[in-house]
């Protein structure tokens, strides 16, 4: 891996970057609703006091101008205030951010721990129950809309047998003076095992319900890039060579078949972001998801343009890191 | 016979499809001595890799082994445990495959795969950690300089991509034979070679057989390989053996029409001036064949006698051919 080559892979953002900014400033512009009128709700103003409202956001600005404006402040790493806070939308988006990225992580280690294990079981075992309920169980995953899945967790695990919490991140009989902002490694760090085991009782169902997905689509690529290598010639010849059976399996199929699975996994975790959205909502996940969805309804355009540059350079950060991981395990390629 | 390695008794493996039961190998004996060649022609689809696949234990389904006894050193390899088998594979048996490509783990170093041959196989190495490594890296290299690949010592960290075919071949070759095998089963090891590599590989087996007294089986479909480095020949066609015999005998004098058929189609083995004939025809779809001479359709001396299974008959000077021309009292 170059400098140049990653010269070259960040300068590649700037154009995406543009895009997205025109895009979301162009649809949230035209979506019918008015920021002012919504923060006024009920309240009776005069004319003049809505006006004022209108210039002290800017709103009074023709879009163009606005765009411009938001542009170069963006480039200078100013977002502005959002709307509805008062503040910065960076220190709102900060504030939010590690629930969201702690979420992620649980539900990516979820996908990964299950879906390469059963992935690899459904291909030396092919066609036998276990391939066929693995295959029928990706089919559905992949289908069940997550919002209706979650749903169907809450009222299963939470509602019926009552084992579970069902919103939020933590029981608020918990005091937890943040360290890292990620509850599970703060809970440890402060020496709170109750603490960990109750948020971690939080995290389950929303980073199953995230995972689901991706744990499905992984499952399905292991598993058809297993049956893939296991036909090479390299494991005959590894056969022929009187291996033994595991090594056969994990050293010479599995580190191939691995490395398109790796590269899915790093592009799905950016649909994970999508999915945050949805599943913050339901679980009641205060998380960046949720709090550009308020933000949507409540039309607080600086911080849904701000967010949504995020969720960008993620993606595309991801799409990155899935072309090194690529290179890493596959040796035949030079970025 | 004492001096069998590897003695193949009416081996019959089968695979299943949707079409019907493809019968690869029908009732195939063969027998490979301590020290020799043995040459195993044929074209594709003749059974030949399958053969030497039963004989290695490597038939996946949806193929299977119906009948038959492969004695290895006296010892049924058919009965034994798959741990038994896999002791018995690569270090008594080893095998190179056709295309060195695809079959050495393009994500695994060639160091690495020559390493766990040894780690496999090899009890003489020492037991603490550091001297076993070295012990292993000594004789990876060794082994690399013995088919020829020079400064050994690096080309152990590098991948298979890095090599040249020919190289590849080598380095396959240098793998299969890092546990001294007895018997080394070398399918197609040519094919995927350019001419000029070809003699060179082949040279190497041959070279490597008389240092370290190995059997070697050359599978292959080309006679002219087979006349150059083998001791004997099996001639193999649609799952059977149709001819055997010592090498110089059979390409001398064919017995057999398919043989025949063989040698005529080969440009570097016909007669000068002699036209190029190929044999017409293809070989029968190995489903539900009818009980004749197999080669029937596309044989130029056939007749009503041949229109019944047809058994090896000797041929006299230790050959034996499958064709009833070979004994005259039996064509009416």
């Amino acid at each position: 891996m170059s400098l140049a080559r990653l010269v070259e892979r960040l300068l590649q953002l700037i154009p995406v970057l543009l895009g997205v900014s025109v895009i979301v400033f162009v649809m949230i512009t035209l979506t019918p609703g008015d920021p002012v009128d919504i923060m006024i709700g009920d309240e009776i103003v005069t004319e003049e006091q809505e006006e004022a409202m209108r210039r002290d956001l800017g709103l009074d600005r023709p879009v163009h101008e606005r765009f411009l404006v938001f542009l170069g402040n963006a480039v200078q790493g100013d977002f502005g205030e959002s709307f509805y806070h008062g503040r910065p939308v960076a220190d709102v988006i900060a504030e939010r951010l590690p629930a969201t990225i702690e979420l992620t992580l649980v539900a990516m280690i979820i996908a990964l721990v299950t879906a390469i294990p059963l992935g690899v079981l459904a291909a030396i075992k092919r066609n036998s129950i276990l391939d066929r309920i693995a295959t029928v169980g990706s089919l559905l995953g992949v289908s069940l809309p997550g919002f209706w899945f979650g749903i169907l967790l809450i009222m299963l695990f939470a509602v019926q047998l009552d084992l579970l919490p069902v919103s939020g991140r933590i029981g608020y009989a918990f005091e937890i003076e943040p360290i890292t902002h990620f509850m599970l490694i703060d809970t440890l760090l402060r020496g709170r095992p109750d603490a960990f085991l109750d948020a971690l009782s939080h995290i389950i169902l929303p980073a199953i319900t995230l995972g689901l997905p991706m744990t499905a689509i992984l499952m399905r690529v292991t598993r058809a890039s297993m049956l893939e290598v296991l036909r090479q010639d390299y494991v005959t010849f590894a056969e022929a060579k009187g291996l033994a059976r595991h090594r056969i399996l994990f050293r010479h199929a599995l580190k191939n078949a691995l490395i398109p699975t790796v590269s899915v996994a790093a592009i799905e975790t950016g649909s994970l972001l999508g999915g945050n959205m949805i599943v913050e909502t339901v679980f009641g996940w205060p998380g960046l998801g949720r709090l550009v969805v308020e933000s949507i309804f409540v039309r607080n355009y600086p911080l849904v343009q701000a967010a949504v540059l995020l969720y960008a350079v993620t993606y595309v950060m991801l799409n990155f890191f899935a072309d090194i991981l690529y290179t890493v395990l596959n040796p035949r390629v030079k970025l | 016979m004492t001096d069998a390695l590897l003695e193949v008794n009416g081996l019959r493996t089968v695979f299943d499809t949707r079409a019907g039961t493809v019968c690869a190998v029908d009732g195939v004996d063969a027998t490979v001595r301590r020290g020799e060649c043995l040459g195993v022609v044929g074209e594709s689809g003749s059974g030949k890799s399958v053969t030497f696949a039963s004989v290695m234990g490597l038939v996946r389904p949806p193929g299977r082994i119906e009948a038959g006894r492969i004695l290895f050193e006296g010892r049924d390899l058919r009965a034994l445990s798959p741990r038994q088998m896999r002791a018995i594979r690569g270090r008594d048996i080893a095998m190179t495959m056709q295309d060195a490509l695809t079959a050495l783990n393009p994500a695994l170093t060639v160091g690495e795969q020559m390493a766990e041959m040894m780690e496999a196989h090899d009890e003489s190495l020492p037991a603490s950690r550091g001297a076993r490594r070295r012990a292993i890296a000594e004789r990876s290299a060794e082994m690399l300089g013995l088919v020829g690949i020079p400064s050994a010592g690096e080309r152990l960290r590098q991948y298979p991509h890095e090599f040249s075919g020919g190289m590849r071949q080598r380095i396959m070759i240098a793998i299969a034979l890092a546990s001294r095998p007895k018997l080394l089963i070398a399918d197609e090891p040519t094919t995927a070679l350019d001419v000029t590599i070809q003699a060179q590989v082949l040279e190497l087996i041959t070279d490597i057989r008389a240092e370290l007294g190995m059997s070697v089986v050359l599978i292959t479909h080309d006679l002219g390989v087979v006349a150059e480095h083998c001791d004997r020949v099996m001639v193999m066609y649609a799952g059977q053996v149709v001819e055997t015999g010592p090498t110089a005998d059979v390409i001398g004098a064919p017995r057999h029409p398919y043989t025949k058929g063989l040698l005529a189609s080969i440009p570097r083995l016909a007669l000068r001036g002699q036209r190029i004939r190929p044999i017409e025809g293809q070989v029968p779809e190995l489903i539900d064949l009818p009980p004749q001479c197999r080669f029937y359709s596309r044989c130029p001396e056939r007749g009503p006698e041949c229109l019944r299974p047809v058994e090896m008959h000797d041929a006299g000077e230790g050959r034996e051919a499958r064709c009833v021309r070979v004994v005259p009292e039996m064509v009416s």
